[in-house]
């Protein structure tokens, strides 16, 4: 078990190694430069700033001083807020971030495991029916469209809750973003749950738990929930990078200044530095995150523990 | 008042005939009944109802009183009074029925817990207590252990110990030993027997196994299709069979009581077909293949199969048995020794060889249906391996070798547009012994190949091969654990144990003098059809030692009752003696 997990955490560094590669490469690639603007600057002017920046040298120079930078943690300056590293603006962005990302995380694996557990003992009702198709609209719409929807719906009409974050110091500021960013995977996780639970519920160790007379209550929680979980822990790693990725266009609709409203304005101002920060940051957190839930996995499926 | 009224009870499901068709019967306070019937006539649904666990499309009609209340329509809640405390259930697959995902002293606590029959500080030593009593050995050591850390005896071990932990007025037990191998089977019964004494529970024993009831049980009944269809204590049935379906079934029982085949002549001077020497296999022991481990699977093997003989091959699980046979058939590569097939020699994986060598070999498993491709049609199934050998020959007269074929094994020639699936198990072993013997081998390795079918139609599938071989001269290798199979069709028995040769030996020597005690232990094992023997009550032999650190020596030296110094110091060498040869320091010596 021990050696899995430091064998996966080994397999780890060539992968962060190849996206920092590959970002690097595409964030080159891409048109226009982070100093271009509408009035074109004095050819000496330019040549200083691309020698500030280490532009001029070769792009495998540039790499290898990149590279350097991030092993230490620092990944350069900003090419647009002047005064800070991309460092430090993705540490200040990253509390609110956080936040936002692990209530919603919470949330849908909470609300998520309890209704698809209640629509698998409900097999077939009309409760099941109903939550089920509820949570095939949640899958299907996107969180941009949640999104608005839900301050058109809940901040302008009813003005029950802030529509962004600006200005308002209320509790329930991270409500709304929170919900919109959970709901497609709290539809998903019920849907995996209630699938799992309703095989699980079948075998024949449930029918030796009954058979031993246990109530449903003490059946579900010692003898089905662990098995349960298992293919809905592994869809955790797809679903942190959802909520990532569904996160930065949250974000921006809800005007909250964290990371991924950060990556919006990178990439707007050609702020290749922060982008290319955000990328890396991002992709080793969800590599980290992955990690942590194989290492979960073994401990849920002693079967693999013992390998 | 009896403990347990069943009156009229039928059972049916939507779109099917009734599995149980108005069956009554009782149990009284601490008795023994025995239940017994082939697969498909109702046992389990009867244990199934009695539990209220039926699946929730069963329709349910007639009575199940328990201690003069009725049971069944009741709700979970008033059921869940009765299970544990009044009664409790053994499976037949200690795999399955265990949770694999939580300890088995969290299992058990559990049980006590959730019947208030402990509190939280007593759960841990009630449940020691209970598996001590049920002969677990190391007990603090599996009371953390998953179940499959565990081996299946010890499983089953486990599971009677969560049914008796209520202390229930009855026990059912629906095929207890049937997955488990002779020796554990009969540990497994006295364990029963042992127990229910000690509890003084009643016992609803539900098996196919004749042997069983006929030493367990002071009653019986017996079920065909759902209905009742004898009744009575056990020695009368046994003595005076009324119904003809059990007259039938006691016959089967009592077949292999006669040595069928001792009157042949053995075909064992003949020049071998096969002839196997020093061979040793291993392979790779799952989930170790980093640091090379290498599981000796079978050691310094000799043996010799004659045309038209039957070998048969013995031994518990994990005694390299199967491991054999996968050599011979090329699926298993050979570390060292030799195999000459035919005067050619067989080496090299299958694919490696010779056609006409691989040809020679074909083989029939245990599961029928999960052997046949299920998206052929029976006739494509048949003539596949000759769409391989002999493809123009095929082509022209597909038709006529399917229905020789299907003449061949007493299938009808309706069945060649069927599926696997539409095939009774029956049937579907029929189809895989037609499909072995298109290519006309000169071996046919039977894997546990009746060892899924029930009573009449293992007998016909028997039949079947022992006419085969009459005809064509066949050689047949026998591997089973079930020595009264054993007993019917082989000429001679080859005795495995933890990858080596025990004893080989012509079957009715064996059979009647065993030389090496771990025959003898097997043949103890083995229940007796007859009640008026009673129970010979087998030296309780234990778990197998783990082939990865077997002992030293002669391997079977820990669980020899007969064992003396030197069998831990000296590997026994093979002794030929009149019938028999067998690999044991005592064997000249010893009368068993
Ligand atoms: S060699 Fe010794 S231990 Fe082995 S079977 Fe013979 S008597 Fe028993």
């Amino acid at each position: 078990m021990l050696r899995f997990a430091l064998l996966r955490l080994l397999w780890a560094i060539p992968t962060l190694l190849l996206v920092i590669v590959l970002a690097f490469l595409m964030v080159h690639a891409a048109p226009g430069g982070p100093f271009d603007a509408e009035r074109a600057l004095p050819p000496e002017i330019e040549a200083n700033i691309a020698r500030a920046y280490h532009l001029d040298e070769a792009l495998p120079q540039q790499f290898a001083r990149y590279l350097g930078g991030v092993l230490r943690g620092d990944f350069g300056p900003s090419y647009r807020y002047r005064d800070y590293s991309v460092s430090e603006l993705i540490g200040n962005a990253i509390p609110v971030s956080m936040k936002l990302g692990a209530l919603a995380m919470a949330l849908a694996v909470l609300v998520g495991i309890s209704l698809g557990t209640l629509a698998a003992l409900r097999q077939n009702s009309a409760l099941d029916r109903l939550m089920m198709g509820l949570a095939m609209t949640g899958i299907s719409i996107p969180v941009f469209v949640i999104a608005p929807l839900f301050i058109l719906f809940f901040a302008v009409k009813l003005q029950w809750l802030p529509a962004s974050w600006s200005g308002s110091t209320s509790a329930w500021r991270l409500l709304l973003p929170v919900v919109a960013l959970a709901l497609p995977q709290i539809a998903y996780i019920a849907r995996l749950t209630r699938a799992s639970m309703i095989e699980v519920l079948g075998s024949d160790f449930i029918r030796t738990a009954r058979a031993q007379g246990l109530g449903t209550a003490a059946i579900i929680r010692y003898h089905a929930m662990k098995p349960a979980m298992l293919p809905v822990l592994s869809y955790m790693g797809p679903a942190i990078a959802a909520i990532l990725t569904g996160s930065v266009v949250v974000e921006e609709i809800f005007g909250i200044p964290g990371v991924g409203q950060f990556f919006v304005r990178g990439a707007l101002n050609r702020d290749y530095t922060l982008v290319l920060g955000i990328v890396i940051f991002y992709a080793a957190l969800v590599i980290l995150l992955n990690l942590i839930v194989d290492v979960l996995y073994g401990f849920l499926d002693p079967r693999i523990r013992h390998r | 008042m009896s403990l347990l009224e069943i009156s009229g009870l039928s059972i049916s499901y939507p779109g099917s005939a009734a599995v149980l068709d108005r069956l009554s019967f009782v149990i009284e306070k601490g008795e023994s009944l025995g239940l017994v019937g082939e697969s498909g006539s109702g046992k389990t649904q009867t244990a199934l109802a009695i539990m209220g666990l039926l699946p929730t499309n069963a329709r349910v009609a007639g009575g199940v009183v328990f201690d003069g209340t009725e049971l069944l329509g009741q709700p979970e809640r008033m059921l869940n009074l009765y299970r544990t405390r009044r009664m409790g259930i053994v499976f037949q697959d200690p795999m399955s029925a265990l949770n694999p995902y939580v300890r088995i002293g969290a299992q058990l606590n559990r049980i006590l817990l959730e019947h208030g029959l402990a509190s939280d500080d007593e759960a841990d030593s009630r449940s020691l207590e209970m598996l001590r009593l049920v002969g677990l050995p190391d007990v603090e050591r599996q009371f953390r252990s998953y179940p499959h850390q565990l081996s299946g005896g010890m499983r089953q071990r486990v599971m009677i110990a969560a049914a008796l932990i209520g202390k229930p007025d009855l026990l059912i037990a629906d095929e207890p030993t049937t997955a488990l191998d002779v020796t554990v089977q009969a540990q497994i019964l006295g364990l029963l027997r042992g127990l229910r004494h000690e509890f003084n529970t009643a016992l609803l024993l539900i098996t196919h196994d004749l042997g069983v009831v006929a030493g367990n049980c002071e009653r019986m009944i017996v079920l065909k299709d759902g209905k009742l269809i004898e009744e009575g204590m056990t020695p009368q049935i046994f003595a005076e069979p009324v119904h003809p379906v059990t007259r039938a079934m006691l016959a089967a029982a009592r077949r292999s009581d006669f040595l069928a085949r001792s009157h042949e002549r053995t075909p064992k001077d003949q020049t071998p077909v096969l002839e196997i020497e020093g061979l040793a296999v291993s392979y790779a022991v799952p989930g170790e293949r980093r640091s090379r481990k290498r599981l000796p699977a079978v050691q310094q093997l000799t043996m010799t199969i004659a045309p038209g003989e039957t070998v048969a091959l013995v031994g518990e699980s994990g005694s390299g048995k199967t491991s054999l046979a996968r050599a011979i058939v090329g699926l298993l590569p050979v570390q060292s020794g030799s195999m000459v097939l035919l005067g050619k020699p067989l080496t090299g994986r299958v694919e490696s060889r010779p056609n006409a060598l691989r040809r020679a070999v074909q083989m029939v498993f245990q599961d029928p249906v999960g052997s046949l491709n299920p998206a052929m049609r029976v006739d494509d199934i048949i003539t596949e391996p000759l769409t391989v050998h002999e493809p123009d020959k095929i082509k022209a007269n597909k038709d006529e070798v399917v229905a020789a074929m299907l003449r061949r094994v007493g299938l009808d020639d309706a069945l060649k547009k069927r599926f696997p699936h539409e095939l009774s198990g029956g049937q579907a072993q029929r189809v895989a012994i037609a499909r072995a013997l298109v290519l006309k081998p000169k071996i046919l390795i039977c894997d546990e190949a009746v060892a899924a079918l029930d009573g009449s139609i293992r007998q016909d599938i028997l039949e079947l091969l022992r006419a085969e071989q009459q005809q064509s001269g066949l050689s047949l290798l026998f591997i089973t654990h079930d020595l009264t199979t054993v007993r019917q069709i082989s000429h001679r028995v080859l005795v495995m144990y933890l990858g080596r040769l025990c004893e080989l030996a012509d079957t009715e020597s064996l059979f009647m003098r065993p030389k090496h005690p771990y025959t003898k232990a097997l043949l103890d094992a083995v229940p007796i059809a007859d009640p008026a023997i009673g129970i010979i009550v087998a030296s309780d032999l234990g778990e197998a030692p783990s082939m990865l650190q077997p002992p030293s020596g002669c391997a079977f030296h820990p669980r020899c009752p007969y064992s003396i110094s030197r069998c831990s110091e000296e590997l026994p060498e093979l002794q030929d003696f009149k019938k028999s040869s067998a690999a044991c320091h005592r064997a000249a010596e010893l009368a068993l």
